[in-house]
């Protein structure tokens, strides 16, 4: 059985079709969405819809700091532009979505694996995982041997044994690479529609339980069109143009 | 846990029945196996991994579990299964009934021609496994067997690392780790991604079978270690005087301190080791006393402030060193089609730095007479494709070292090209259509044959002309 892990979706739905293909092409039968569904891009409604199906038929889905946002609240610590965005989400939401978003969980436990957007310690402060620190923090709090995450927006694997310093792993795209559950994991799958380390195309990972192998994926998908939606919505232009960077 | 140390015939696990045991050592337990629905004869390796046991064990199997099975190919024992870490830890692999490498340096020093052959052999494995983006670490001789067909096959991937995988070894260890007698200097110092280390370790080998000596002895503690990072060894002609100097040449170049001073991949060692009269012979090949004491002090120097380059993938690292074949048809002179090619050749050495060009022209037997099929004429035809040969490439002025010359005796060009390009590890075939049609229509397309069968890709240079 193959479970795909998206993250940091952000309302972009030409990223997330084209990531949804990849991993249907590659045998996913079950899917998790680590937050963050909506947020900078254009497509709001149109994505939350996908993933709203997909959690009816079972994905496990979970709260994100712009989803959180998205509902209410002032966003102060949240950039300009970030938050620009934000207000005009909230004009774009139907009482159905926000429903939707309202009932997410911040955190999931599912058989051996912990699902949550930033961080498993203390998942409401929103933690950039960022080193192996942070890492080892988030894995205690899980306690889990499979611990996905997203919220940084590029992708790294942290594996540790025992209660040892994890360590990070910077995978190549496309490898798989063999996760034995007498090692403890914290995969950063990276971001499905605003992908932040200077390469445009969409991330996501593809877990096979049957080989006990994690594999991070890039997809590129069709950026202009995502990024001329978000200019003809009158968004922040930067918004747009980042989509092409990658950064 | 059940016991996995006291397993006897008969019994099964995981669906493997336990023929006998054939090794237990102090990191692990060998039985022959064997399942129905596998015709092929199998062994399971079971790790010690009791209570208290060395990490080594632990994540040295783990390792090899992980390598092995993403690994194909001839040259490593094929991978059949693995069993869960927590409740049955093994590895089920292809039985490979050797002789072993450590058999034929027990009896060195060797052969001259057997040195050749087996370390060619093994060369090429270890070419092989590069190509897969794995470098092994720990080659020495008695992780080297050799199957009947005279391939090699390399064993014990418990120190290996896989570009693209997590390397446990160096978590666990944070030191030095590799076999004291075979470690390469910049393993010493804690690199551990460079393929050239394994092109080191077949420098001590082909050092070891033919003096019977091992070049840096087989230290037992760090210091010894770092002597390697400057002082050179003995050179083995000063060993051995009737070694030849071709074999020397080789063993020194694979002995270079500096990784980048070595053989930029094990394909060009297998090859030079099975054309020794390509060799091109410079001091390495000659000299007969260490350096002395002046290099010393700067080599010492140099040692405090090893190499840091980043390390690319091994597949990346031979990508920059291909082996590009030239197939000539030096009879038909077509000026314009030899220009062509001479292009061609130029652009492949100005992207490539560490390219090797092998320059092959077919003589076929068939031309040679009743009457003047003797030996001497035969040489002469010989010498003059070879003269021919040397004449097309003068253009390019290419340095000595980077090109070769062969004349290939054979009745069917293409046969005798793919052959050639498959026992010499060539990564291009650069070579001229045939350009009158009235010609192919009756000889036959060689380079359509070449550009279909070929292991490799093949470039057919034709001549721009009017459509």
């Amino acid at each position: 059985m193959k479970y795909a892990v998206f993250s940091d979706i952000h309302s972009n739905l030409e990223a997330l079709r084209a990531c949804l293909a990849h991993a249907r092409a590659r045998g996913a039968e079950e899917y998790a969405f680590l937050g963050d569904l909506v947020g900078y891009g254009a497509d709001p409604v149109a994505c939350i819809d996908i993933v709203a199906t997909l959690a009816a038929r079972g994905a496990v889905v979970v709260m994100g700091n712009h989803d959180e946002a998205a509902l209410s609240g002032l966003c102060e610590n949240m950039n300009f532009v970030a938050r620009d965005a934000i207000y005009w989400t909230r004009s774009q939401l139907g009482q159905k979505e926000r429903d939707f978003l309202q009932r997410l969980p911040m955190v999931v436990k599912k058989e051996d694996s912990s699902y949550v957007h930033a961080s498993a310690d203390k998942p409401g402060n929103w933690t950039y995982v960022e080193n192996e620190k942070l890492a080892g923090l988030c894995m205690q709090a899980a306690n889990t041997i499979f611990t996905f995450a997203g919220h940084v927006h590029s992708q790294i694997l942290y594996y540790r044994m025992n209660q040892e310093m994890p360590h990070a792993f910077q995978p190549t795209p496309g490898v798989p690479i063999p996760i034995l559950p007498h090692r403890h994991w914290l995969a950063i799958v990276g971001s499905v529609g605003q992908p932040r380390d200077g390469n445009n195309a969409a991330s996501y990972a593809l877990i096979d339980r049957d080989q006990t192998t994690l594999t991070f994926f890039r997809v590129p998908y069709d950026y202009m069109s995502a990024a001329n939606k978000i200019l003809a919505a009158g968004l922040p232009q930067r918004l747009a143009l980042r989509l092409e960077s990658g950064r | 846990m059940e016991n996995l140390f006291a397993l006897k015939p008969g019994e099964e696990i995981g669906g493997f029945r336990i023929l006998e045991k054939i090794h237990e050592g102090g990191m692990a337990a060998i039985y022959r196996v064997s399942r129905p629905d596998i015709d092929l004869p199998l062994i399971m390796k079971i790790p010690k991994l009791a209570f208290g046991s060395h990490p080594a064990c632990y994540v040295g199997f783990e390792v090899e579990q992980m390598i092995l099975a993403t690994l194909s190919g001839p040259h490593v024992p094929r991978f059949i299964a693995k069993g869960d870490m927590e409740t049955s830890p093994y590895i089920v692999m292809e039985y490979i009934g050797g002789p072993s490498l450590h058999d034929f340096v027990n009896r060195s020093p060797a052969a001259v021609p057997e040195i050749a052959r087996l370390v060619s052999a093994l060369a090429a494995a270890v070419h092989d496994l590069h190509r897969q983006n794995v470098v092994h670490l720990d080659i020495k001789p008695a992780n080297v067997l050799y199957r009947p067909t005279g391939e090699a096959v390399l064993i014990d991937f418990g120190l290996a690392r896989h570009a693209y995988l997590p390397d446990l070894v160096e978590e666990e260890f944070h030191m030095p780790v590799g076999t004291a007698a075979y470690i390469s200097p910049e393993q010493v110092v804690g690199r551990r991604c460079d393929p050239r280390s394994d092109i080191f370790a077949i420098g001590v080998i082909l050092y070891q079978l033919s003096t019977g000596c091992l070049p840096f002895g087989s230290p037992t503690h760090i210091r010894g270690f770092r002597k390697r990072l400057y002082r050179d060894p003995v050179p083995p002609r000063s060993i051995k005087p009737d070694l030849p100097e071709w074999l020397q040449e080789i063993i020194l170049h694979c002995l270079e301190v500096r990784a980048s001073d070595r053989y930029a991949t094990a394909a060009q060692v297998a090859c030079d080791l099975s054309h020794p009269d390509h060799v091109s012979i410079t001091s390495r090949g000659t000299r007969l006393k260490q350096a002395g004491c002046i290099d010393l002090i700067r080599r010492r120097w140099e040692a405090l402030w090893p190499e840091s380059e980043p390390c690319p993938a091994p597949s990346a690292h031979l990508a920059i060193a291909p082996h590009i074949m030239v197939a000539l048809d030096t009879t038909h002179i077509a000026e314009d089609l030899f220009q062509a090619l001479r292009d061609a050749v130029r652009r492949v050495v100005a992207t490539e730095a560490h390219c090797r060009i092998t320059c092959v022209t077919i003589l076929e037997p068939s031309i040679l007479t009743e009457e003047d099929n003797n030996h001497q004429f035969a040489n002469s035809l010989y010498t003059q494709r070879l003269v021919e040969l040397r004449h097309w490439a003068k253009p390019l002025a290419l340095p000595g070292e980077k090109v070769r010359y062969h004349v290939l005796e054979a009745t069917d060009p293409a046969a005798a090209l793919l052959e050639y390009a498959r026992a010499n590890h060539v990564d291009q075939i650069i070579m001229g259509a045939r350009g009158c049609s009235t010609l192919r229509r009756i000889l036959g397309s060689v380079s359509s044959k070449v550009a279909a069968e070929a292991p490799c890709s093949v470039t057919v240079v034709r001549v721009p002309r009017a459509p």
